[in-house]
């Protein structure tokens, strides 16, 4: 029993953080408590959410992909020129994205097994990449008006009690659903937290490395590229300098959350309650309206320092209970 | 006393191809070498390249220290636009230039000290430590200048960033200063010595009797102060402080230099002046870039490229396919021989 607890501690911890704040804001403001703000809130982190969980896949297999927001970035520019000045119906757009983007990421991932190299400095490379690819075609904002555009922003779920989801918020709900399917009931999953936990020991059970490093690579540079869609949704634009320092925004979401970013340890769930957290934070401040931007700043590197204190004392515990030493 | 001095065939690749880079710039642009004296100040894009490329030049000084005990600094950029931040507001608010320059500096010392002790203290990993004030550090940043771009008239701060002494730009002179001082610390004295031991195994170089916390705050320490120096000279030449985008992405470019010069981001083993020979290949590229009239659109594929490119020469695995290479030599002084083995190569 107090295994299982401990187990889940950080988790339970994230999420009673987001519960309290969510209860403190509604105590403060009578409006915050409202389907309105969840929807809300839901729609306009969707992309980071989805962002977040290719993130939490890469750090569980301990790793790091610096190259998401750029990617996010380089998607909605290739989707803006292949759209509006190339004349594509969107759906094949999207699906070039998504293997572009994909595939970026699995050949990152490649180039990390094969050569040995620190995941941080490849996809540093892989975001200047991206950056500077989106830039090549495009320094401009380019308005995306395809009329698939408009109804895509319209669909919507809506359910009697007064919630309506949209679009972005369905998919990243979605994504989140499959991504804890597929580390906790599947066999990649398992691999990748084997990976996690210790390289070595992972090759020596037979964990396909290779595979399973340039797998997450590219799962993560997919949901980026999902990530990317949604956003150019969201924003109705392709912009080359879109979704700057996300990389930032979903590692800090991912320890947050609780995942270990050494590797091996950690949840999805938790990610996207970090997620929501951040979300809740901008959400006060722009409730709030005399409180500025950059509190929100403040406030989210307070709370990542706390976290890693939190995990940090954790790690302490169970050493001192005869598990692995935290090594630094 | 041997500054820095590992064996010459070592140094090759990065001076070669810091020449190469001049010799395409001179190529392209035949008045690239001229020099000319105006108004008792060197100009010339030669010089330009060195006055622009100081402040990461001098981020790579604090960030060679830092990598070389394995870890890594993201804060700089944010803490350039804390010192930027301070500078601007408190001159702007008629206080002298001395306590301007010993309060940003001491910015930049406490934001070391911070990174320092999350690292050794509490043994947080260094990407993580450093990305709290990364992204707390610009909201600080915002909050000094209340989220405006503070504008400053006064010449003396101004003189940092655009002034001269004996005709050398002063980002210029402060680089070498720093170049000079951080050199004399760690090669004149065991210091280096140790940070390379930390970097190499902070559990056995704590066996042995380094004292890794101080070696390991210290190192942070020196990174913050190089960062708010950094900070000062691109307040000073603007003559504001824009805490959105001062020292944006810096960080990156300070660590490319790093990479570029040759420095293991498996610490152990550092070079200082081929860091700043990273950060002037960088930014002559750069300059490169745009002389040429290509689109400055490329400048980061160009980096991309140049980085992947020094990678794979470092990669343990692609020795592998290559006759025996030459054995990395020890710096300076004695050094364990081996290496971090390569199999479990984590960040």
């Amino acid at each position: 029993m107090t295994g299982a607890l401990q187990r889940f501690l950080p988790l339970i911890v994230t999420t009673a953080v987001l519960v309290v704040g969510f209860l403190l804001c509604a105590a403060q403001f009578p409006n915050f408590a409202s389907w309105r703000v969840v929807a809300n809130l839901l729609t306009d982190n969707a992309f980071l959410g989805i962002t977040a969980v290719g993130m939490t896949f890469v750090i569980l297999s301990g790793g790091i992909d610096l190259s998401v927001g750029a990617v996010i970035g380089f998607t909605t520019v290739l989707l803006a020129v292949l759209i509006e000045q190339g004349g594509w119906h969107p759906v094949p757009a999207f699906a070039v994205a998504l293997i572009a983007a994909g595939g970026f990421g699995a050949a990152m991932g490649g180039v990390i097994h094969v050569f040995q190299m620190p995941p941080f400095i490849v996809t540093l490379a892989g975001m200047f990449i991206a950056r500077g690819l989106g830039f090549v075609l495009t320094t401009d904002s380019v308005p995306i008006n395809h009329p698939l555009y408009g109804e895509l922003n319209d669909m919507a779920l809506r359910f009697d009690f007064g919630l309506k989801l949209s679009l972005p918020a369905l998919l990243m709900l979605g994504v989140v659903a499959a991504a804890v399917v597929l580390a906790h009931w599947t066999r990649f999953g398992a691999n990748l937290y084997a990976l996690g936990g210790n390289r070595q020991s992972a090759e020596l059970m037979g964990v396909p490395v290779a595979r399973t490093t340039v797998a997450v690579y590219g799962l993560s540079g997919l949901l980026a590229g999902l990530a990317g869609i949604v956003f150019s949704l969201y924003t109705g634009a392709g912009y080359s300098l879109a979704a700057t320092g996300v990389e930032l925004d979903t590692i800090t979401a991912v320890v947050i959350g609780g995942t270990q970013l050494t590797g091996g340890y950690g949840y999805v769930v938790g990610t996207f309650v970090g997620v929501l957290i951040q979300g809740l934070i901008q959400t006060y401040i722009t409730f709030d309206g005399t409180l500025s931007s950059w509190w929100t700043k403040i406030a989210i590197g307070v709370l990542l320092f706390v976290f890693i204190l939190l995990q940090k004392g954790l790690l302490v515990v169970w050493a001192g209970r005869g598990g692995e030493p935290a090594e630094a | 006393m041997t500054l820095s001095a590992p064996g010459p065939a070592r140094n090759l690749p990065q001076y070669g191809a810091l020449i190469a880079v001049l010799l395409a710039n001179w190529l392209l642009f035949p008045d690239f070498f001229a020099i000319r004296l105006q108004d008792g100040r060197l100009f010339g894009s030669l010089i330009d390249v060195l006055n622009r490329g100081a402040p990461v030049a001098l981020l790579a000084i604090g960030m060679t220290m830092v990598i070389a005990t394995r870890g890594v600094d993201l804060s700089v950029g944010a803490v350039m636009a804390i010192s930027g931040a301070i500078a601007a507001t408190m001159t702007g608010a008629g206080w002298s230039l001395p306590a301007v320059l010993a309060a940003s500096l001491a910015a930049g010392l406490l934001c070391g000290l911070w990174n320092g002790l999350l690292v050794a203290v509490l043994r947080i990993q260094p990407i993580i430590a450093t990305l709290i004030l990364m992204v707390a550090g610009r909201g600080i940043a915002q909050l000094v200048t209340e989220g405006q771009i503070v504008t400053f008239t006064s010449p003396s701060l101004a003189f940092i960033g655009s002034g001269s002494f004996l005709t050398v730009p002063m980002p210029v002179v402060l680089t070498i200063v720093a170049l000079a001082v951080t050199a004399l610390l760690v090669r004149a004295t065991a210091l280096g010595l140790m940070i390379e031991a930390v970097g190499v195994n902070r559990l056995s170089s704590a066996g042995a009797g380094v004292n890794t916390p101080v070696v390991l705050v210290a190192v942070y320490v020196w990174c913050g102060l190089c960062a708010a120096v950094a900070g000062l000279i691109v307040t000073a030449d603007i003559r504001g402080a824009d805490a959105n985008n001062a020292g944006l992405w810096l960080e990156l470019d300070a660590i490319l230099a790093v990479v570029v010069g040759g420095t293991s981001l498996l610490g152990g083993r550092f070079g200082l002046v081929l860091s700043v020979v990273g950060a002037l290949i960088i930014q002559s590229m750069n300059t490169g870039i745009l002389l040429s009239g290509f689109k400055p659109e490329f400048n980061l594929i160009v980096k991309a490229g140049v980085l992947l490119v020094v990678l794979l020469l470092q990669s343990p695995a692609l020795t592998l396919f290559l006759p025996r290479p030459k054995a990395a030599r020890p710096i300076g002084t004695v050094k364990p021989p081996v290496a971090p083995t390569s199999g479990g190569a984590k960040p």
